[in-house]
């Protein structure tokens, strides 16, 4: 791969690169190997009992049973349905977080304004607090609707400025044609807006995913909390280290499958940034720059 | 009203602990994150390859597990230095690919000229990288970063779900205390976040401003 940060390397940068790159491999492989070996060791407990390697059979020996998986399909479930339904609901609020934002009445734009500002400065593991205990509803919905708003809030805001970046003939057209503002921005502005701040939303929508185990805190049975706390109370302590790990590796899976998804969709129709010229990117790492580019300037960039 | 000025002192200095997880993991962040941004740009390959491992695998890791295994896992096998430099290490661990990646798209965002240029009166890579093209990203890339502090500091209340006394641990036991005014407490609560991060994101604003019309 060559970069316009340095040269085609010549035969004997190639021979150091790759020295280094070999030597690089060692370390990092070494690491995880020394990481694998203390993890698998047996301990000697505090009483002098000898407890067996984190990795050995008998701390694995669950998964053989099909009421185990049964049980992490559960808290899998639960987990996608919060992020299901907190999805649909974010949206809405979205839609009309941008409603209220680009309001031609000031009665109206700024307190939506400063609700909008309040919900985004603060934290969802707080608003989830807040719904539990003032409106006393059940950990679901407190999880749910805190996650809806939060989301929400950040998807008006991206499909504002997506209104905001069409140009201003398509309103004015629709309006010249007889259809009322409202009709002018659902039929004609909305669905060009949201084509155009797909990407956003979607990587939005990994956040809210990830954010679900949010819920775990306040006692919701999502999959985290299945799996560390419900089933190894059940089947013994000793199994929370391979629980865990499983738990990780579904989110893992999930998550990066909707960031495949949302990287995807960018390249397909999200705002092409970083084009010069036709057919000269300014990339300076490679051919997925103006990608990463795209992307950590939207919303993946956004560790919340 | 009376319960705010109840938990005054513990809210103050949940404050101040709120204040000092944002400062050392940002700043632990900041350094990780700048290593793998430079990383992941490198001539070398495994070093490519490792940071793109990296900030894949930690980006997509929700905090509640990433700090799950520091306060539960890591003391589990024998690692347990205390809740605080363990959130620590949860919070820095998910905080530094955010920054590395708001570092390469600084890095992006930096004329092809000027890297051509330097390359062409011979600089290599790494004075191309620290004298030409990081001290222009690096000002590009400061209203990203502020957002990711931003974000930090949100982040930091799920470490008060981990033993941490933090703002959120401390609105949490009052709202417990005292249920007759369990409004007035979290809304207290809410308004030290914002007092951290409405400036931050002011400031960001201000910059981004700034540099649009520089550019």
């Amino acid at each position: 791969m060559t970069s316009v940060l340095y040269d085609a390397p010549g035969p004997r940068a190639r021979r150091r690169s790759l020295i280094i790159s070999i030597v690089g491999v060692i370390a990092i492989v070494g690491g995880l190997v020394a990481l694998v070996m203390g993890l698998a060791a047996p301990r000697v407990l505090p009483n002098g009992a000898e407890s067996p390697g984190l990795l050995d059979g008998s701390r694995w020996d669950i998964f053989l049973d099909v009421q185990i998986w049964r049980l992490i399909g559960e808290g899998l479930l639960a987990t996608l349905r919060m992020a299901g339904v907190a999805a649909v609901f974010a949206i809405i609020v979205g839609i009309l977080f941008s409603f209220g934002r680009s309001a031609n009445s000031r009665w109206i734009r700024l307190p939506s304004t400063v609700l909008l500002e309040f919900f985004r400065g603060m934290p969802v593991l707080l608003m989830i607090l807040f719904i539990l205990l003032v409106l006393g509803v059940e950990p679901f919905w407190a999880g749910t609707s805190a996650l809806a708003i939060y989301n929400g809030a950040i998807i008006g805001e991206a499909l504002r400025a997506g209104i905001q970046a069409l140009p201003a003939g398509q309103r004015e057209s629709g309006l010249a044609l007889g259809l009322t503002r409202l009709r002018t921005r659902f039929i004609i502005e909305f669905p060009q807006a949201f084509r155009q701040m797909l990407p956003i939303i979607i990587a939005q929508l990994v956040v809210l995913l990830k954010d679900t185990a949010l819920a775990y805190i306040v006692g919701y049975p999502e999959l985290l909390r299945t799996t560390t706390t419900y089933i190894a109370n059940y089947v013994g302590n000793r199994y929370m280290f391979s629980l865990f790990f499983v738990a990780l590796a579904i989110y893992l899976v999930m998550n990066l499958i909707l960031s495949w998804v949302a990287r995807f969709v960018a390249r397909r129709s999200g705002p092409k940034l970083g084009k010069t010229g036709p057919e000269t990117p300014t990339v300076l790492d490679g051919p997925d720059g103006v990608k990463a580019a795209a992307e950590s300037s939207w919303g993946s960039g956004h560790p919340n | 009203m009376d319960a705010i000025v109840q938990f005054l002192p513990e809210f103050g200095e949940a404050f101040l602990v709120t204040l000092s997880l944002l400062a050392f993991a940002g700043l632990g962040a900041l350094v990780i994150g700048a290593v793998i941004a430079a990383m992941r740009i490198s001539p070398v390959a495994s070093f490519r390859a490792f940071a793109t491992a990296y900030t894949e695998l930690f980006r997509n890791i929700p905090l509640t597990l990433t700090l799950f295994f520091c306060a539960s896992v890591l003391p589990y096998l024998q690692f347990n230095p205390g809740y605080y430099p363990l959130a620590l290490i949860g919070l820095t661990a998910y905080t530094s690919p955010f920054v590395a990646e708001a570092l390469r798209s600084g890095i992006n965002g930096v004329a092809v000229g000027q890297a051509e240029a330097a390359r062409s009166i011979g600089l290599p890579f790494g004075q191309v990288l620290t004298l030409v093209v990081m001290p222009q990203a690096f000002r590009m890339v400061i209203p990203p970063l502020i957002n990711v502090f931003i974000a930090l500091t949100k982040n930091t209340s799920v470490a008060g779900a981990f033993f941490v006394v933090e703002i959120f641990a401390v609105a949490r036991t009052a709202a417990n205390e005292r249920g007759d005014a369990v409004i007035p407490i979290l809304l207290a609560a809410a308004v030290l976040y914002l007092v951290i991060t409405i400036p931050l994101g002011f400031t960001a604003g201000r910059i981004e401003k700034k540099l649009a019309v520089l550019r």
